[in-house]
């Protein structure tokens, strides 16, 4: 890797996620108001998923870094890879293989939550 | 008079039709163009904590192969990410998230930053109820069904992968 060079996955990586971003805000916009934040969340998180068990997610990754893995798409992402990845040693595999591909990112999410959520007061 | 009563009746209709009509479009677009500049803004800034870590993390070596430099951006990608989801409880713990999401709506809402504000905002808000029904319950009222989709659409990704 020549030096200097991976300050150019900048570009990419402010395109896609802004991009995805995009699209999540016209999902929002152009729906009925009950499609809250939370539905959104969960169509990205299921989008990447499937995305990511049909192969198209990866490339997006390599092209993208952050913008592709710090969306939510990027979370499904990680678990679709898992539970492929899993799915090479069995069922068992399959059944631990999301999860366990997402373990630090959910124990980390869980963790600094908890102690955000302890250790702040609500504002107003 | 007649063409001035018609005028008059027609107008406040007239008035909101064109209001319904016109305002959602320029808020679209307007709401499009935030969503990725904070959207674009905070994975960019995730880029650059990664790109920051990964020279961090092979700064004492020499010489570096394929294999080792695939397994140290994969450890500052997994670090940059934790980094980020610490930076959205943090900030919203703080009160500051919520500008962020006000301003770029789905921008701020989609980054793991937002996942992170939608599990302690319910759970700060929650915590007079106590620890278990309050900070515990509500830590997951978003990122509950989040977790659901994700471990259902993986586990039947894999189950085709391991059937076909």
């Amino acid at each position: 890797m020549p030096e200097g060079s991976i300050w150019f996955n900048l570009i990419p990586a402010f395109l896609i996620g802004g991009g995805l971003c995009v699209i999540a805000q016209l999902l929002m916009d152009l729906t009925k108001p009950s499609f809250t934040p939370a539905h959104v969340l969960v169509v990205f998180v299921v989008l990447g998923a499937v995305a990511g068990g049909l192969g198209w997610y990866e490339p997006l990754v390599k092209i993208a870094g952050a913008g592709a893995t710090i969306p939510l798409t990027g979370f499904g992402y990680v678990m679709a890879k898992g539970a492929l990845e899993g799915a090479q040693s069995g069922i068992l595999g399959v059944l631990a293989g999301g999860m366990s591909a997402a373990a630090g990112g959910i124990t980390a999410a869980i963790l600094f939550s908890f102690v955000c959520a302890v250790s702040f007061k609500p504002k107003g | 008079m007649g063409t001035k009563s018609t005028l008059i009746k027609v107008t406040p209709q007239d008035y909101d039709k064109m209001n319904k009509e016109v305002q959602p479009k320029p808020k679209v677009l307007r709401n499009c163009v935030m969503a990725l500049l904070v959207g674009g803004g905070i994975c960019l800034g995730a880029q650059v904590l990664i790109n920051l870590m990964f020279l961090g993390l092979t700064s004492g070596m020499e010489s570096l192969d394929e294999a080792s430099v695939l397994a140290k951006q994969k450890e500052a990608q997994t670090l940059g990410t934790v980094c980020m989801i610490f930076l959205g409880a943090l900030l919203t713990g703080l009160g500051w998230y919520d500008i962020l999401v006000s301003v770029g709506g789905a921008g701020g809402i989609l980054p793991v930053t937002g996942f992170a504000n939608a599990m302690v905002s319910p759970a700060m808000e929650y915590k007079h109820e106590g620890y278990v029904l309050g900070v515990g319950a509500k830590l997951f009222s978003v990122a509950g069904p989040v977790l659901l989709s994700g471990t259902i659409a993986a586990f039947l990704i894999g189950v085709l992968r391991f059937f076909f």
